[in-house]
């Protein structure tokens, strides 16, 4: 299976925005709570489009433009979006209008713009693009889903694809996460999360955007070798069989994995599982991490193959990406493996492609 | 009239989003739907909202809509009829 | 030839009955399940007519006979159906083929969480937590799955008011992918304070009963439920020697690009999305004698899906009728509902009847089925459902 990278896009609590870059000025706020930095979302919406749309909607249709520009393609096959929550903003506000008007007058435009498939349907609607058009929203698969739809489609003869994974942050999210004790609440910088001990992650949103193609382009970034999702696997033995299984399908043996991308977040009963494949299936290969960059939220797996898709383009890793010493120097094989709360477990394997 | 004319202009302003608007660039004359406003029938369920909360104005069926959604003076003149 | 995608097993609980068979007696007698508002606590009982399952939270519970922590009306309703399209004969989820599960919804569980919200917009620290796990879309799949044992792809898609028609396309085409062996599709939304009042917002529900594809018609009644298929590849229905009760034979998604939730005067998402299933069907229009129209009754639907049939069938339209004056409009559920009835037409050769269609829309003049009837010629069904967002999508289901 060849499903190549043709662009990327990306809103998140990162400087993300220029491609040409790769966390080279990174922000480090002393936070738990990482919201993205607003572009100017002038720069590919007009005011007209502007005024309906909720912050999520916003940033993803900003986040499929860059994407689209990146890959300097508009003529699309397919859209799929993945989206844990979809456009929270929306259903907050109707029902709060709901509640405050006893169930008399409210307006509709909320209850529209909340649907899940807004934002799939905003970036179809701005581009005139009437082909297949889905939503995926299942909580930390959110993401996979729709990019593994995507793959299918590039194997059923389509030529480029716009996949995105995206959540936002609401206050009343916030609050109410926050009573369910999913947060670390001592103050400490987002780089410095991995110094943390205890429960809890930071929280986190964003939108990142991928152009699949049947073709490389010029400006190809990696190439998808085999995506595997799983949901509750009964022990790490199941995670490791899946991912000796996507090696073995593409002749590779374990050893050949230049880096291993993998989803810690801090939590450490929840980052069990990657310490247990670090120190049995994956033991000896290079291993990075994202989330102290981005927070963690339900389609963070987006920004983790942002990373890859970096990473193998660009024959670089930033030392803020870097658990302990690295020994590679070119990278050609990457596994990326995501798990959203020891449920949702995905494995993605990328690689490099020779421009 | 003319001062309710311009109170509408900033309820419209709010209910329907209207960013980077202010009431000057309103003609109170101007076709609301067929016009740069580009407003369309969202809209126009919006603006239905608008007055029967604030001026307990109800519009029974969108037929009649069209005709008083034509300017914002319409509208203000509907209003003064209605209350 | 691509490989078939048989479907063998279905389950499904609307306002017409708590089963299959229920529903089968429903729709050929037609008892249609739109009244009053009994369940749900809204301001809007006795001014709405809506489509509801006609038991309580309780009665569902107590009919799974399971104890979740907090379980959505959406999560019952859709487990009910789940059971339903799984107990076939000789089936074992558990025999070490690869088993998914694609459920969709658009409410999820907002019919606990609007309440939890209610009391937390009056004081952030109150309301119990245990009603908000239930928001996300995904909960009521999770549920499902771990109620069956499924560990394998789970996923949910939630497209608006064509999710669950899209989660039979997802599903087939894992099939052909050779990705799973089987895999449950379909969907389920409940009855919540939220849509009633985001379509009573947008000015689109009659206050009396629906009338599809009527020149009177004022609008639609909201329903719920779920429905379940369960599909299979030839290889695993052979292996345990199964009946196959039908074939997933063509499906197409196309988008409308034309408003956030009106459909284009001329139908072009709704006509390319008839036109792909066909075509993926490797069929013409004359090898269909049944749509199962979207039909809701709304005044820009019915118009835009009948300008797009007639572009697509000319002059030669086979019989056509909407279930969702019998059921309501399931959102979410209504694709994979409206396949479950395509099943039972298919099974018992009936049309079920357009009910409260008295005079043709003006300008397309065209004239659904009316009253019950039985043929012998049902082969293959063409089933519509389109959604907010400009998403449409088709489905053709044909006998074995």
């Amino acid at each position: 299976m060849n499903i190549y990278i043709n662009g990327i896009g990306n809103v998140s609590p990162q400087n993300t925005l220029d491609n040409s870059k790769f966390l080279e000025e990174l922000v480090n706020e002393k936070s738990n709570t990482l919201w993205v930095k607003d572009p100017n979302y002038k720069e590919h919406i007009s005011g007209g489009s502007l005024r309906r749309m909720s912050r999520i909607l916003k940033i993803g249709v900003h986040s499929a433009h860059q994407c689209m520009t990146d890959a300097g393609q508009k003529k699309l096959d397919a859209i799929i979006t993945g989206t844990g929550l979809g456009c929270l903003t929306d259903t907050e506000k109707f029902l709060k209008n709901i509640y405050s008007n006893d169930e008399g007058v409210v307006s509709p435009t909320q209850f529209i713009q909340s649907t899940h498939n807004a934002i799939s349907a905003q970036i179809a609607l701005m581009i005139q693009c009437k082909n297949y058009n889905f939503t995926y929203t299942h909580r930390g698969s959110s993401f996979e889903s729709a990019l593994l739809d995507g793959m299918l489609l590039i194997q059923e003869n389509a030529e480029n694809v716009l996949v995105g994974g995206l959540d936002e942050l609401t206050d009343s999210y916030l609050k109410i996460t926050s009573r369910m004790n999913m947060w670390k609440t001592t103050g400490f910088e987002q780089l410095d999360l991995f110094m943390q001990e205890g429960k809890g992650t930071i929280a986190g949103e964003g939108a990142s955007f991928f152009m699949l193609g049947k073709k490389p382009s010029q400006n190809c970034y990696a190439v998808i070798k085999g995506l595997q999702i799983l949901f509750k696997p009964q022990n790490v033995s199941s995670v490791e069989n899946t991912i000796n299984s996507l090696l073995v399908n593409n002749g590779l043996v374990k050893e050949d994995l230049d880096i291993v991308i993998l989803g810690y977040n801090g939590d450490h009963e929840l980052d069990a599982t990657y310490h247990q494949l670090q120190s049995g299936l994956l033991q000896g290969i290079d291993v990075c991490r994202f989330k102290h960059l981005c927070g963690e939220y339900k389609t963070a797996s987006s920004f983790g193959l942002w990373t890859a898709s970096q990473i193998l383009k660009k024959q670089h890793v930033p030392d803020i990406l870097k658990k302990g010493e690295f020994e590679k120097s070119s990278i050609k094989n990457v596994l990326l493996y995501n798990n959203y709360n020891n449920s949702n477990h995905s494995m993605l394997l990328l690689q490099h492609v020779e421009s | 009239m003319q001062e309710l004319i311009d109170k509408l202009k900033l309820q419209l302003i709010d209910q329907l989003n209207l960013e980077d608007m202010t009431p000057e660039d309103i003609n109170e004359d101007d076709s609301l739907f067929e016009s740069e406003l580009g407003l369309d029938s969202i809209d126009a369920l919006e603006i239905i909202v608008l007055l029967e909360r604030e001026y307990g104005v109800k519009i029974q069926n969108q037929e009649d809509g069209k005709k008083i959604f034509k300017s914002v003076r319409s509208i203000a003149e509907h209003i003064d009829a209605n209350t | 030839m691509q490989k078939p995608v048989y479907i063998s097993g279905m389950g499904a609980i609307t306002s017409i009955g708590n089963n299959i068979g229920e529903m089968k007696n429903s729709l050929m007698s037609n008892r249609h399940g739109i009244h009053h508002i009994q369940y749900l606590d809204t301001a809007h009982k006795g001014k709405l007519l809506v489509g509801e399952v006609k038991m309580s939270n309780d009665e569902l519970l107590n009919s799974l006979g399971i104890e979740i922590e907090s379980s959505s009306r959406t999560t019952m309703l859709g487990m009910i159906a789940a059971r339903e399209a799984v107990a076939i004969q000789g089936l074992n989820l558990d025999d070490g083929k690869r088993t998914g599960l694609i459920s969709s919804t658009s409410v999820g569980g907002i019919d606990k969480s609007e309440n939890f919200i209610k009391k937390f917009f009056e004081d952030p620290a109150s309301g119990k937590l245990r009603n908000m796990m239930t928001h996300d879309c995904g909960d009521s799949t999770e549920h499902i799955a771990v109620d069956l044992g499924i560990r394998h792809y789970v996923s949910t898609i939630s497209t608006a008011c064509s999710s669950s028609a899209n989660a039979i396309m997802t599903g087939a085409r894992l099939i052909r992918h050779n990705i799973l062996d089987r895999v449950l599709v379909g969907g389920t939304d409940s009855m919540t304070k939220y849509t009633l009042n985001g379509f009573n917002a947008l000015k689109i529900l009659d206050s009396d009963h629906c009338k599809p594809f009527d020149n009177d018609r004022q609008g639609l009644n909201l329903g719920e439920g779920a429905a379940f298929l369960l599909l299979e590849s030839e290889e695993s229905l052979k292996e345990r020697n199964g009946e196959p009760i039908g074939i997933v034979q063509g499906y197409g998604n196309a988008n409308d690009a034309y408003h956030q939730t009106a459909s284009s005067p001329d139908g072009a998402g709704a006509y390319e999305a008839m036109r792909i299933a066909l075509k993926q069907a490797a069929m013409t229009t004359e090898d269909i004698q049944y749509i199962n129209v979207h039909g809701t009754a709304t005044p820009v639907n019915d118009l835009s899906e009948g300008t797009a049939i007639q572009r697509l069938f000319q002059s030669e339209i086979p019989d056509f009728s909407s279930t969702k004056c019998f059921t309501g409009h399931t959102l979410a559920a209504a694709g994979s509902i409206e396949a479950v009835i395509a099943l039972l037409n298919l099974k018992h050769q009936f049309i079920a009847p357009n009910l409260n269609f008295k005079t043709a829309i003006e300008g397309i003049n065209m004239t659904p089925i009316v009253s019950l009837k039985r043929t012998n010629s049902l082969k293959n069904i063409l089933s519509n459902s389109f959604g907010f967002g400009g998403n449409c999508s088709s489905l053709v289901l044909s006998s074995i």
